[in-house]
């Protein structure tokens, strides 16, 4: 059984366009979270081009800001990698979510546009798609539009942030902190959500005060995501995701 | 364990953005394949959250009075409101005062 899925059309400069200028506004606020990205980074001792070159090629604030965690002059490699891929482990949902429209036009266009995949276009683009309007441009320019904020937030944030002597003083060590838990509980919320958050939290802190160092944040990500696993959601619930960003 | 500085921290940064590409690809790739089942989604649903909670957990646990505050504050005015923007801006705030105040 198959519902019916509109047709897609392919990519066009002017769609590209008019995704960008669509989606420029909401970019406004990426600005202010690429800021204070930028601000952490600094104090906690990212070079410039280090702190610069993350937003360009990573470009997934949740995950940036994590990284920052655990920055150090030695870095834990496959806890912060682990780390990254739970944090974007919601990506794959996202893009899986538009296969029906993206396996319509050629690979490169479908790969193409999954480069500036993210929450606000992702969840504009997959709205027009369930409205019988499937716009690529929409996903792609869109995209742009919040790559360019949110680079352009974070080199601001770097400027500003190396003239804050003592950041802790405003409660700016905090940015961090109060962003991830932003994040959590600006997701779907049920019973099951805050039973997986709670097992996360005992877990992760068992880990953390028993486990080597830095095992804590792959503990409490694997205790959460069982609650998931052995507690689905009811089928009818809708698709994939929390709105980030 | 790597080292951070210059070049090596540059390599660190092009790891975690190659699993993040990983994961903008792998939905479509694994939806060519095989569909992404109902399970795998709510473990992915479950997990995505968790990892935050777990994240924050040290800071919780080992941060001051006004950290913990601050993230008592963050979570309230996100409830309550449900914007992050406002939520963060409580936040820090709170967490200002309660270092200027005590």
């Amino acid at each position: 059984m198959s519902t019916a899925v509109s047709v897609m059309p392919g990519l066009t400069l002017a769609g590209i366009g008019q995704g960008f200028w669509r989606l420029l506004p909401l970019s406004m606020f990426v600005v202010v979270f690429g800021l204070a990205y930028g601000l952490a980074a600094v104090q906690t001792g990212l070079t410039p081009l280090q702190t610069v070159f993350m937003s360009f090629a990573v470009f997934a604030g949740t995950a940036q800001f994590a990284a920052l965690e655990l920055w150090g002059g030695q870095i834990p490699v496959i806890p912060l990698l682990v780390t990254t891929f739970a944090i974007n482990a919601r990506h794959l949902l996202m893009g899986a979510s538009l296969y029906p429209w993206l396996k319509q036009v050629p690979a490169t266009q479908r790969f193409g546009s999954m480069l500036v995949l993210s929450d606000a276009n992702w969840a504009m683009t997959l709205n027009d798609c369930q409205r019988g309007k499937p716009n690529l441009g929409l996903l792609v320019g869109g995209g742009m539009a919040l790559w360019v904020t949110w680079m352009g937030g974070t080199l601001l944030g770097m400027t500003f942030g190396n003239l804050i002597a003592n950041p802790a003083r405003f409660g700016l060590d905090m940015v961090m902190g109060c962003f991830m838990l932003s994040m959590v509980f600006g997701g779907r919320k049920s019973l099951r959500m805050v039973l997986a958050w709670c097992v996360a939290a005992l877990t992760a802190w068992l880990a953390y005060r028993y486990l080597p160092e830095n095992t804590h944040v792959v503990v409490g990500a694997i205790g959460g995501g069982l609650v998931g696993l052995f507690w689905m959601e009811k089928p009818a619930e809708p698709k994939a995701g929390r709105a980030d960003k | 364990m790597m080292a951070t500085d210059g070049l090596n921290g540059l390599l660190v940064i092009c790891l975690m953005g190659a699993v993040t590409l990983l994961t903008r690809f792998g939905g479509v790739l694994v939806m060519s394949v095989v569909p992404i089942n109902q399970r795998v989604e709510s473990f992915i649903n479950a997990m995505s959250g968790s990892v935050l909670i777990a994240i924050l957990v040290p800071v919780a646990v080992e941060g001051d009075m006004a950290a913990r505050m601050a993230l008592l504050a963050t979570a309230a005015v996100m409830l309550a409101v449900r914007r992050p923007m406002p939520a963060i801006a409580a936040g820090i705030s709170v967490a200002a005062g309660w270092r200027y105040l005590m």
